[in-house]
C-alpha cells in the first residue's frame, strides 16, 4: 500500500538519456564498485541456478535398492558444497559492495546539495519551499540510490537468472521448457489485470483517506476549540461518516490487491503440474530422468520470480531517474555571482544608496529610484505599511539580492567589489524571524563569534536581557534548545544577545523586538540604544514609539520613500507618518 | 495492547476464519509433493499413463480449491483488519474528545494525529498480514517437516535439526540489526534536521558568515550516518548468504541419508523427491516469515502507541447534573486560585483573587508569560485550578455539568483558526441553530460585515482549511464573530484582534460594549489602548496580580501598570515626571 501512496514521477524519454549519462559521470569513482557488483551478482545467481542441476544428478544416483551409486553421488554433493559456498561468498560480497556504493553516493550527494545550497541566490531559496529542497537532499537521494543503483544490479541479475534458467531448462528437456515459456504470460495477464482493478480501488481509497486526514488534522489540530464551542459530538459525527466511507474503499481496496498473490500462485502450480504430467510421461522413454524432474519441478517453482523482479525494478528505477532529476535541478541551479575580495579595513559605516531599482517578480515593480545617504554613526529608522519594501532594503544591503539597477556604497566602495563576507560580517543583522539552531544556548549565542569566553557571554546576555532565563534554564548556557522550548521572545532574545555578542560595526534591526513585552522591550532598546552609539543602523519597526530616537526616519510605501526627515520634523509635517503614529495611539 | 482486542471482537467470526482457510491452502500445497512422488514411483515405475493423468488432474484441482480457499482467507483478512481499523480510529477520535486540555498538552496534537493515521494504518497492515501469513509460513515449515516424518524418520531428523537452526540465525540477525536500523533512523533525522535548519536559517548563516562551519557540521552528521548504515548494512547482508548455506548443507545431508536409506530398500527415488521438495518450500517461507516478522514487529509498536492514547483518561471529572443555578451579582469570582501547568515548575498563577461584576468589562494586561491567557482559561474550566476557587455566577465551576459550561462562556483564544466549508458552517459552530439573520448580527458586532458582504456567495464563501483565504484580521474577526453567534454571557477575548488596525479594533470594542443582555467581557491585551476604559484592569505581573481596578486608580498605585504605561506612550512619561501627577497621556492622546 505504501507503493500506492508514493508520488510517481515521470520523465519522457529523451531526458532519461541525459540523467542517465549525468548519472555515470557523477558515479565515476565507483564504477569498479559497481562492475564488480556485478560480477558477483552474476556468479552468485548461476550458481545459485547451478545447485538444483547438481542436486537432480545427485537424486538420479540414488535408483532403488541396492543400486545406488555412491562415488558418483559423494561427487556431486562435493561439487554441490563448493557451489554454495561459493554462490554465498559472492553475494555476500555482493550486497557489501553495493552496500558501500549506495550509501557513499547517497553521502555525496547530499553534501554536496549542503555546499550548493551555501552558495545558491536567496532568490532561488526564497522561491522553494524549504520541505521540497529537504525532501530533494533526504528522500530523493535515497530513493535514487536504492532505486536506481541497487536496481541496476537487481536488474542485471534478474536477466541473468532468466537466461540462466531457460538455458538450464533447455538443457533438461525441450518441450517442457517451451510449455513454460509459453504459459509464462498467463500469470503476468492475470496479475496486470487485478493490478489494473485495485489500482482504481486505491485511488478511491486514498481520496477517502486524503479527506479524513484532513478532517483529522483541523478537529484534532485544533481539538481546544471544538472543546471551546462543545462541537466534540458534531466533530465525532462527522467523523463518524468519513470513517464508514473510509472502510468502505479500505476493504475493496485490500481485499483486490491482495487477490494478486494467490492468482498467481494458482497459474504457478497450474504449470508445476503440467511439467509433473509431461516430466512423468517423458520418464519411461529415456529423455528425462527422475534428477532432471525434480530439477525441472523446482525451476517451475521459481521461475515467476526473475520476471516480477525485473517489472518492480523497472518501475522503480523510472522512479529512481525522476528522483534524480529532481536532485540534477537543484545541483545545477546557478550558483551567486562570484565573490569579489575586497575587504573593508575599518568600516566607518558610510552608506550610499543611489538610483536603485529592485523587484523580486521582474514584472511587478517593487523599489524604485531609491536613493539615500547615511553619514557613519546614523540611525536610520525604516517604517510603512506591510509589503512597502522595508525588509526588501534589508536583502539589498546585505546583498542576499542584488540590485537591479543603481549602486549601493559602503564606505565610499561599491558593494559588488567587496567579498560577502567582508560586507555581511560589517553588519549586525537581527530579523523578525527567529531562527534557533539545534544546540546548546551557548552554541547559539557564540554563533558569530565561536571561540567567545563565558565571561563575554553573559555579558552579552545581561545587556540582551536574555540572561535572566538561561539562568532559569535546567542547564544554563549549556541546554540543548528545541524548536519548542522556548517562546517567541526568548528566542527573539537570544537573537539579540547573539548580536551584542559580535559588536559590529554596523546594525540591521528588522522587527528585531516584535515579540517581546513592551516593558522587556525598553530594557533591551536601551541596550541597542547603547550598542547603536556611533554605529550606522538600520531599524526596521511596527511598534513607532521604538523609532522615535532615530537620526533619519524613512517613511515607505509601495516601494518608495514617501517621507523622510526627524520623528519631530514628520509630526509637524501632519502627513503620512502622523497619521500612523496618531492612530496607534489613539485610545479609544 | 491487550486493550485493543477489544475492537477486533466485533469481527470474531472473520478473524478465526481467515487463517483457518489459509491453513487448508497450506494443507493443499503441502500435500503437492506427495502426489509428484505417488506420480514418480507409481505411475512412471509401472508406465501407468492413467494414473499419471489422475495425478496431474488431482494437482489440478488441488490448485483450484487452494485458490479458493485463499481468496475467502483474503476477504476475511480485508474484512477484519479494516473493520478493526475503522472501529480503532473512531473510539480514538472520540476518546480525544473526552481529553481536557491538561491531557492535550501533553499529548500534543502532532502526535495524536500521527497516531491516529499512520499509525493505526500500520495497525491495520500488521492485523492484515498477520491474519494471512502469520499462520501459513509456520505451517508450511512445521507442515513440511511433519510430511518429511511420514516419508521417512530417519531422513526427517535432518529437518528436526535444520529448522531451529535456521530459526535461530534469522531471528539473532534480526535482533541485532532492529535496533541499529532505529539508530539509523535517527542519524537520518538529524540529517534532515541540519539540512531544514540550514534553509531556514539561511539568512542568519550567511550575515554570520558560517557557511563553511555549517558545511561542514553536516558532513560530520552525514558521515556518522553513512558509518552506521554500512555498519547494519554488513550485519543484515549476512541472513541471505547464511541461510542459504545452512538449508543447502542440510540438503546434502538429507540426500546422502536419503541415499542409504534407498540403498537398503527403505525408500523410493520419488520420496527422496518430495522431501527436497520439501526443503524447498522451506526456504521460501522462512525468508518470508522473517520479513513478515519485522513489518509485524513495526505494528506492535504502533498499537502500543495507539494503546497508549486510548489510556489516556481525562483528569476532568463533571457532575451529571449542574447544580441548583444561585443567581447572585457575580459573574465569575477567583478566590486563592493558584495554578501550574502538569510538567512546569512553578506555577503560572499564584494566589489570585477577584470578583467581577455582571456586565462589567474587564481588561486584563501584562509581560509575555506573565499568565493573561493561563487566567482567562480557568473560568471555562480549561483547566483545574490546584488552589482555590473560581465561581460562576456564585457557582464553584466545577457543578456545571460540560454542556452548561460551554453554553455560558465564549471564549475567543489568541490563535484564530477557522474550518474549511462555508462561512455559515464556521458560524455555526456557536450554534448548530442559529438563523442567518442572528449570524448577520454576529458578523456586525464584530466588525465583519463588510468581509462577507465583498465575498462571493458571502456566508457561503468557502474557506480553505484553516482559513488560509482569509487575511490575519478577516480571520480573527470571524473568530469573534463565531463566538458572538452563540450569544454567550460570558465572553473572552485573548488577545484576538491583534490584527486589526486600530480604528477597527476601536469600533469593535464599542459594539461589543453596545452589546445588549448584561454579557460580562474579558479582554486580553497587549496594548494599554485596548483595555483602558475597562471597569476594572488586571495588571498581572510573574502570575501574580499586581493590581486590579480602573486605568486611573492603577496608574496612581500600580508601578508594573505604570511601567506598561509608558513603554507605549513615552512622552506621558516626561509629562507625568514634571508634573508628578497622572497624566491624561498627553500629545498622544489627541
Amino acid at each position: 500500500m505504501g507503493k500506492a501512496a508514493q508520488i510517481k514521477y515521470r520523465l519522457s524519454q529523451n531526458n532519461s538519456v541525459i540523467i542517465l549519462k549525468k548519472l555515470f559521470r557523477m558515479i565515476g569513482k565507483y564504477k569498479i564498485i559497481l562492475g564488480l557488483s556485478i560480477l558477483f551478482a552474476s556468479v552468485s545467481v548461476i550458481l545459485q541456478l547451478y545447485v538444483p542441476i547438481l542436486f537432480g544428478s545427485a537424486i538420479d544416483e540414488i535408483i532403488a535398492a541396492g543400486r545406488v551409486d555412491f562415488t558418483s553421488m559423494w561427487g556431486y554433493l562435493r561439487q554441490i558444497l563448493v557451489a554454495v559456498a561459493a554462490s554465498a561468498l559472492a553475494s555476500w560480497g555482493m550486497s557489501l559492495l553495493n552496500n558501500r556504493m549506495t550509501y557513499r553516493i547517497v553521502q555525496d550527494l547530499r553534501a554536496q546539495a549542503m555546499r550548493h545550497i551555501q552558495v545558491l541566490p536567496l532568490s532561488y531559496l526564497d522561491r522553494h519551499s524549504t520541505g521540497d529542497i529537504v525532501s530533494r537532499i533526504i528522500a530523493d537521494t535515497g530513493i535514487l540510490s536504492d532505486g536506481l543503483l541497487l536496481g541496476f544490479t537487481q536488474l542485471f541479475s534478474g536477466i541473468v537468472t532468466l537466461v540462466a534458467t531457460l538455458i538450464f531448462m533447455f538443457s533438461k528437456n525441450f518441450w517442457i521448457t517451451l510449455m513454460v515459456i509459453v504459459l509464462t504470460p498467463v500469470s503476468f495477464l492475470v496479475a496486470k489485470f487485478i493490478a489494473s482493478r485495485s489500482f482504481r480501488m486505491f485511488h478511491r481509497q486514498s481520496e477517502a483517506r486524503g479527506r479524513q486526514t484532513a478532517l483529522i488534522e483541523e478537529m484534532i489540530g485544533n481539538q481546544k476549540v471544538v472543546r471551546a464551542f462543545g462541537y466534540e459530538k458534531r466533530a465525532s459525527d462527522r467523523f463518524a461518516a468519513v470513517n464508514e466511507e473510509l472502510r468502505q474503499c479500505s476493504q475493496q481496496a485490500v481485499f483486490y490487491s491482495s487477490l494478486t498473490n494467490p492468482s498467481t500462485r494458482f497459474v504457478n502450480n497450474v504449470i508445476y503440474a503440467g511439467v509433473a504430467l509431461i516430466g512423468a510421461f517423458l520418464i519411461p522413454g529415456g529423455a528425462l530422468t527422475v534428477g532432471g524432474l525434480s530439477v525441472l519441478l523446482s525451476y517451475a517453482n521459481q521461475y515467476m520470480k526473475p520476471f516480477n523482479d525485473i517489472s518492480s525494478v523497472v518501475t522503480e528505477m523510472q522512479n529512481a531517474l525522476a528522483c534524480a532529476a529532481r536532485i540534477f535541478d537543484l545541483l545545477e541551479q546557478a550558483p551567486e555571482t562570484p565573490d569579489a575580495d575586497g575587504k573593508l579595513e575599518t568600516v566607518r559605516g558610510e552608506v550610499d544608496i543611489r538610483n536603485v531599482d529592485f523587484s523580486y517578480d521582474k514584472s511587478r515593480r517593487l523599489i524604485e529610484n531609491f536613493n539615500l545617504h547615511v553619514q557613519p554613526g546614523m540611525r536610520v529608522a525604516i517604517v510603512g505599511p506591510t509589503g512597502c519594501g522595508k525588509t526588501t532594503l534589508i536583502n539589498l544591503l546585505m546583498r542576499f539580492y542584488d540590485v537591479d539597477s543603481g549602486a549601493i556604497d559602503v564606505d565610499g566602495r561599491a558593494i559588488p567589489t567587496l567579498s560577502r563576507h567582508a560586507l555581511r560580517s560589517s553588519f549586525g543583522m537581527v530579523l523578525q524571524d527567529t531562527w534557533i539552531k539545534q544546540g546548546t544556548v551557548r552554541d547559539n549565542i557564540c554563533f558569530g563569534r565561536p571561540d567567545a569566553k563565558d565571561a563575554e557571554i553573559i555579558r552579552a546576555a545581561r545587556e540582551a536581557h536574555s540572561w535572566e532565563f538561561i539562568e532559569r534554564l535546567p542547564q544554563g548556557l549549556d541546554t540543548v534548545l528545541h524548536e519548542d522550548s522556548i517562546s517567541q521572545g526568548q528566542k527573539q532574545l537570544l537573537c539579540i544577545t547573539r548580536v551584542m555578542l559580535c559588536l559590529p560595526p554596523m546594525l540591521i534591526l528588522d522587527e528585531a523586538t516584535s515579540s517581546i513585552d513592551t516593558r522587556t522591550e525598553l530594557q533591551v532598546q536601551e541596550a541597542f540604544d547603547k550598542l547603536m552609539q556611533g554605529r550606522t543602523s538600520f531599524v526596521v519597526a511596527h511598534r513607532l514609539s521604538t523609532v522615535r530616537n532615530a537620526s533619519l526616519i524613512l517613511v515607505m510605501r509601495d516601494g518608495k520613500v514617501i517621507e523622510q526627515g526627524r520623528h519631530e520634523e514628520l509630526l509637524a509635517k501632519g502627513g503620512f507618518y502622523s497619521d500612523l503614529y496618531n492612530s496607534q495611539f489613539q485610545p479609544s | 495492547m491487550k486493550s485493543l482486542a477489544v475492537y477486533l471482537r466485533r469481527y470474531r467470526k472473520e478473524s478465526v476464519l481467515a487463517p483457518l482457510f489459509k491453513l487448508l491452502e497450506v494443507v493443499f500445497d503441502l500435500l503437492v509433493p506427495i502426489v509428484v512422488a505417488q506420480m514418480i514411483d507409481v505411475g512412471v515405475e509401472n508406465n501407468d499413463k492413467p494414473y499419471i493423468l489422475g495425478c496431474f488432474l488431482i494437482l489440478l484441482l488441488m490448485a483450484a480449491v487452494g485458490m479458493g480457499c485463499s481468496f475467502t482467507a483474503q476477504f476475511f483478512a480485508a474484512k477484519a483488519s479494516v473493520g478493526f481499523a475503522a472501529a480503532l480510529r473512531q473510539a480514538m477520535f472520540d476518546h480525544v474528545q473526552t481529553l481536557s486540555f491538561t491531557e492535550l498538552d501533553t499529548l500534543g496534537s502532532d502526535t495524536l494525529i500521527t497516531r491516529l493515521t499512520d499509525d493505526v494504518n500500520q495497525v491495520q497492515n500488521g492485523l492484515n498480514l498477520g491474519l494471512r501469513l502469520l499462520l501459513r509460513s509456520p505451517l508450511i515449515v512445521f507442515g513440511a517437516m511433519l510430511m518429511a516424518f511420514t516419508i521417512n524418520v530417519r531422513c526427517a531428523l535432518v529437518f528436526a535439526v535444520a529448522i531451529p537452526v535456521l530459526l535461530a540465525v534469522t531471528f539473532t540477525i534480526m535482533l541485532v540489526s532492529i535496533p541499529l536500523f532505529k539508530k539509523a533512523q535517527a542519524g537520518l533525522d538529524r540529517v534532515t534536521g541540519l539540512t531544514r535548519e540550514n534553509l531556514t536559517g539561511v539568512r542568519v548563516i550567511r550575515a554570520f558568515c558560517r557557511e563553511a562551519q555549517s558545511v561542514s557540521e553536516f558532513e560530520v552528521s552525514n558521515r556518522t550516518l553513512t558509518k552506521l548504515n554500512e555498519f547494519v548494512g554488513r550485519i543484515s547482508a549476512l541472513l541471505n548468504p547464511l541461510t542459504y548455506v545452512l538449508i543447502n548443507l542440510a540438503t546434502v545431508f538429507l540426500i546422502s541419508n536419503a541415499a542409504v536409506q534407498v540403498n537398503l530398500g527403505g525408500m523410493q527415488q520419488g520420496q527422496v523427491v518430495a522431501l527436497y521438495n520439501y526443503m524447498l518450500q522451506i526456504i521460501v517461507e522462512l525468508i518470508k516469515l522473517a520479513s513478515l516478522i519485522i513489518t509485524l514487529n513495526k505494528s506492535m509498536a504502533c498499537a502500543e502507541r495507539v494503546a497508549g492514547v486510548l489510556q489516556v483518561k481525562t483528569s476532568m471529572a463533571y457532575p451529571a447534573e449542574s447544580s441548583d443555578l444561585a443567581d447572585g451579582d457575580d459573574a465569575v469570582q477567583f478566590q486563592n486560585v493558584t495554578f501550574a501547568y502538569k510538567g512546569a515548575g512553578a506555577p503560572s498563577l499564584r494566589n489570585i483573587s477577584f470578583t467581577v461584576k455582571k456586565g462589567q468589562t474587564v481588561g486584563i494586561i501584562g509581560g509575555t508569560g506573565s499568565g493573561k491567557t493561563t487566567l482567562v482559561s480557568l473560568i471555562p474550566r480549561f483547566y483545574d485550578a490546584d488552589a482555590g476557587r473560581v465561581l460562576i455566577d456564585g457557582q464553584d465551576v466545577k457543578s456545571y455539568t460540560r454542556e452548561a459550561l460551554c453554553e455560558k462562556i465564549g471564549v475567543v483564544q489568541q490563535k484564530s483558526v477557522l474550518f474549511k466549508g462555508s462561512i455559515r458552517d464556521n458560524l455555526k459552530w456557536g450554534d448548530e441553530n442559529a438563523a442567518d439573520g442572528a449570524l448577520w448580527d454576529a458578523l456586525e458586532t464584530a466588525q465583519a460585515g463588510d468581509v462577507v458582504r465583498d465575498k462571493p456567495g458571502q456566508l457561503d464563501f468557502k474557506l480553505e482549511q484553516g482559513g488560509k483565504n482569509l487575511s490575519g484580521g478577516q480571520k480573527q474577526r470571524l473568530s469573534i464573530a463565531r463566538a458572538l453567534v452563540k450569544k454567550p454571557e460570558i465572553l473572552i477575548l485573548d488577545d484576538s484582534a491583534s490584527a486589526l488596525d486600530f480604528a477597527t479594533d476601536a469600533a469593535l470594542r464599542k459594539a461589543i460594549r453596545g452589546l445588549g443582555g448584561g454579557v460580562t467581557t474579558f479582554l486580553v491585551s497587549q496594548r494599554i489602548a485596548g483595555i483602558r476604559q475597562a471597569d476594572q484592569i488586571l495588571v498581572l505581573g510573574n502570575g501574580s496580580l499586581a493590581g486590579c481596578g480602573t486605568h486611573e486608580a492603577l496608574m496612581e498605585s500600580c508601578a508594573i501598570y505604570r511601567e506598561i504605561y509608558f513603554s507605549q506612550f513615552p512622552e506621558a512619561r516626561a509629562a507625568y515626571a514634571q508634573v508628578g501627577e497622572t497624566p491624561e497621556g498627553g500629545k498622544a492622546n489627541g
